[in-house]
């Protein structure tokens, strides 16, 4: 199994398990990317909550789609998603009409993990509620801090705001509220004087 | 309230009889200034003086949030208790001048529910008296369930009824009524926050009922209030201000430091907030733990103590206090 270490950071960082089957009446899975190898080894561990669950997909921004191993998993519902954001009503949707006793998992990227996480807070459950595991890219979700605007699936550090072209430092600071990293400018006091791009989150 | 903090001088308004059990007190200040505003299920410590002997009793909360010419509890008589209880129904008259501690809320609901669930046992009706006041003014949406011994101790049925219509659910003990808690708890809506105050029995069947069922902890809330159990007298030394104390059978730890002139943090006196931890520098014999604060491994380790209701047994106790 992958499983990734994260270095220590700042406390508003989030940090991550390992997915274990919960105890309730169902039992909804959000991954994305090899976040499905995550749900797939809960499952390998017994078919108690097969009855009850629902998993929501959607592919990797890296191409990785392991549909047909969940789709083996058969359980009662699965829907493969494009992207978070065409997932997101039918979420919202799973979530309005459910009831507590509700398991929420998410696995895959921290982007993803921290939306779904969002989304269940929104619905009235507790952030420690929801389980979470990473797997699969370190990409980051990030905002900019002076735009607001948000880059899905940031490698790159210093990065180009997709929305306003500032030059942006990715911080570990991170918004459970936003589900993204702040972004914040590195050039503001010497206008044009970047630093090399890095690679920092593969 | 603690070390410090200002306290409520007041006057006893009203005096009522609930039922053959409970009385009702409303407290005004006796300067006729407003009180501090509070929130559902906050609780106040109320000071007697009782022929000499000093008590501190909490009390929850029970008149509207919004009300701040006066603050209303109920009291439960306990013939068992220490005396904290028989004296508020026996010797506590209107116009009686009385003080209060500021109000503080360790039992407050969450405003990101969706939906607050409230259980009731008995004279735990009180925070949720307030809290409900609080939700409908706020336009939320609650449910209460509510268990009595009989239609008779029923303490306040009539008005939640009257007021609040369906959403207060009555159980009587007497006729075999019980809350359905497995039904109740599978079909509430997600974001359903659970608050429960009673009997001590009730609440672990609460907590465990909703665990097994998959709800998280942090959508389950308690509040019990533990009266300081009697025992056996036994020394005390307090390390800090060089004294020797005696804590007398009836007397709690944290009565025996003030009346030794010490000044002692505390909020509830009733072993839930955690204020009054103080740490053990030696401990040679066993401290009977008595609060819902310190951990289980904490209390092995007997090097912290809750002075509002836990005591000791032994030969020596050195407390850094």
């Amino acid at each position: 199994m992958i499983k990734t270490v994260f270095e220590p950071a700042i406390p508003s960082r989030p940090t991550y398990g390992v997915l274990t089957p919960g105890v309730g009446s169902a039992h909804l899975f959000v991954a994305d990317g090899e976040g499905a190898d995550a749900v797939c080894d809960l499952f390998a561990q017994g078919e108690g909550l097969k009855a009850s669950s629902h998993i929501i997909y959607i592919p990797g921004a890296n191409g990785c789609d392991r549909s047909a191993a969940l789709q083996a998993l058969g359980v009662p519902q699965f829907h493969r998603s494009p992207s978070f954001a065409a997932a997101q009503s039918r979420l919202a949707k799973v979530l309005a009409d459910a009831h507590m006793g509700l398991q929420v998992y998410a696995a895959g990227t921290e982007g993803l993990m921290a939306q779904v996480a969002a989304a269940a807070q929104h619905a009235g459950l507790p952030y420690e509620a929801v389980q979470m595991e990473h797997r699969g890219s370190l990409a980051r979700r990030v905002q900019c801090v002076h735009c607001k605007g948000v880059t899905e699936n940031v490698t790159l550090d210093p990065f180009v705001c997709s929305h306003c072209g500032l030059s942006l430092f990715v911080r570990d600071h991170f918004s459970r509220r936003l589900a993204a990293f702040q972004g914040v400018n590195i050039d503001a006091e010497d206008p044009g004087l970047v630093p090399a791009s890095v690679e920092r989150f593969k | 309230m603690s070390v410090g903090a200002p306290k409520i001088p007041v006057v006893v308004a009203e005096v009522v009889e609930v039922n053959d059990l409970i009385k009702r007190f409303r407290f005004v200040r006796r300067d006729g200034g407003a009180m501090p505003v509070f929130s559902g299920g906050a609780h106040v410590v109320v000071e007697m003086d009782d022929h000499g002997v000093r008590r501190m009793n909490p009390y929850s909360l029970m008149s509207h949030p919004a009300d701040t010419m006066g603050y209303e509890i109920s009291v439960r008589r306990d013939e068992a208790g220490r005396g904290g209880s028989l004296y508020m129904h026996r010797h506590v008259k209107p116009g009686m001048e009385m003080v209060l501690s500021q109000p503080v809320n360790l039992f407050p609901l969450d405003a990101r529910a969706k939906k607050h669930l409230m259980i009731a046992g008995g004279i735990g009706i009180t925070p949720f008296v307030a809290q409900m006041a609080q939700v409908e003014a706020m336009g939320g949406r609650f449910e209460l369930h509510y268990s009595v011994r009989s239609p008779v101790l029923g303490a306040y049925v009539e008005h939640l009824k009257a007021h609040y219509g369906p959403r207060v659910h009555v159980y009587h003990d007497e006729h075999g009524e019980k809350i359905d808690l497995q039904t109740l708890l599978k079909s509430q809506p997600l974001g359903t926050h659970i608050y429960a105050c009673g009997p001590k029995g009730m609440i672990a069947w609460v907590h465990a009922t909703a665990k097994a069922m998959g709800w998280p902890d942090r959508a389950v809330h308690s509040e019990e209030f533990l009266a300081p159990p009697v025992g056996q007298a036994f020394e005390v030394q307090l390390a800090a201000s060089g004294k020797s104390i005696t804590v007398q059978p009836n007397q709690s730890l944290l009565e025996a430091i003030e009346a030794a002139g010490v000044e002692a943090p505390y909020l509830c006196r009733g072993g839930a907030c955690g204020q009054c931890e103080t740490n053990v520098l030696r401990c040679d014999g066993h401290i009977e733990h008595n609060d819902h604060w310190l951990t289980d491994e904490q209390k092995a380790t007997n090097t912290k103590i809750m002075p509002c209701v836990s005591r000791f047994r032994g030969t020596a106790l050195i407390l850094d206090r």
